[in-house]
């Protein structure tokens, strides 16, 4: 199947297409996750403001500022954003999409690892799967459009 | 009937967001210089492309109208369902795109969405 894509789209692909994508779809499943977990672990930090009440307000918006893994985190989704609009110059949204979900796979190990999370037997069974279709797409080719 | 609305909206406008996106990223071109000098020129380049800001749109309205959902739903109903996303965006990627999307793709495109449904299903 990848075999006759490749054939029947005649495209020239630029140096290192597929070396580079992956690279990326690394990059994107591990910081969107990674920013993900800084920004709860600093909302945990700074508290909800209670009844709303501008005083309140004001001392969650303080500690916000004040929170070294909230800017952690901001500039891992920020990365995460940035990356994501750069291998969407070259590679398939219809390859992107699903690829990144391996996002998935990185937050359980992270969270074992870094955090001592237990991962019960379906998430590991979803993750399988997840990295299964993952696999699948993967050894499409990425891209079956012409360059504009 | 306002929850089906609601997950409506999440995922069309947050795939049509990604959408938009990725169709100002085309027109821009592949990216061979990742400097950081090369990668403020592209985003400037990028924020002067209209489908850009139709995306940001699109995908901030799916960002509230999930943070509305969550508000009726639980999460562990909610985000399977948004597993959809997936099977929505090779779609839309197909109409909206031009995307050929082979059936090997398909098959993986239904595989992550079984994975993440079974992913969320975990979390009780």
């Amino acid at each position: 199947m990848h075999a006759g894509e490749r054939t029947s789209n005649r495209m020239k692909d630029s140096p290192g297409l597929h070396l580079k994508t992956y690279f990326f779809l690394l990059f994107i499943a591990l910081f969107a996750p990674l920013g993900n977990v800084l920004l709860s672990k600093g909302m945990r930090g700074v508290g909800s403001a209670k009844d709303w009440e501008p005083r309140g307000l004001l001392h969650v918006l303080t500690g916000i500022l004040a929170s070294g893994y909230i800017w952690l985190g901001v500039a891992c989704l920020l990365a995460f954003f940035v990356a994501y609009m750069l291998i969407l110059t070259w590679a398939d949204y219809s390859y992107v999409q699903p690829a990144s979900a391996f996002s998935y796979a990185i937050v359980a190990i992270l969270g074992l690892l870094l955090l001592g999370e237990k991962v019960n037997a379906l998430r590991w069974s979803g993750i399988a799967v997840i990295c299964v279709g993952v696999l699948i797409v993967s050894d499409t080719h990425p891209r079956t459009t012409e360059k504009p | 009937m306002l929850e089906l609305i609601l997950l409506f909206v999440v995922i069309s406008a947050g795939t049509g967001g990604e959408l938009c996106v990725s169709r100002a990223m085309k027109a821009l071109g592949e990216v061979h210089d990742f400097r950081p000098a090369a990668l403020v020129q592209f985003a400037w380049r990028a924020a002067r492309v209209g489908w850009m800001w139709v995306g940001i749109g699109l995908m901030t309205l799916a960002f509230f109208s999930l943070l509305a959902m969550l508000s009726m739903e639980n999460v562990s109903f909610v985000v399977p369902v948004t597993a959809l996303s997936y099977a929505a965006g090779a779609i839309g990627a197909a109409l909206f795109l031009r995307e050929k999307i082979s059936r090997q793709r398909w098959l993986g495109v239904l595989v992550v969405c079984l994975g993440v449904t079974l992913v969320w299903l975990s979390r009780r």
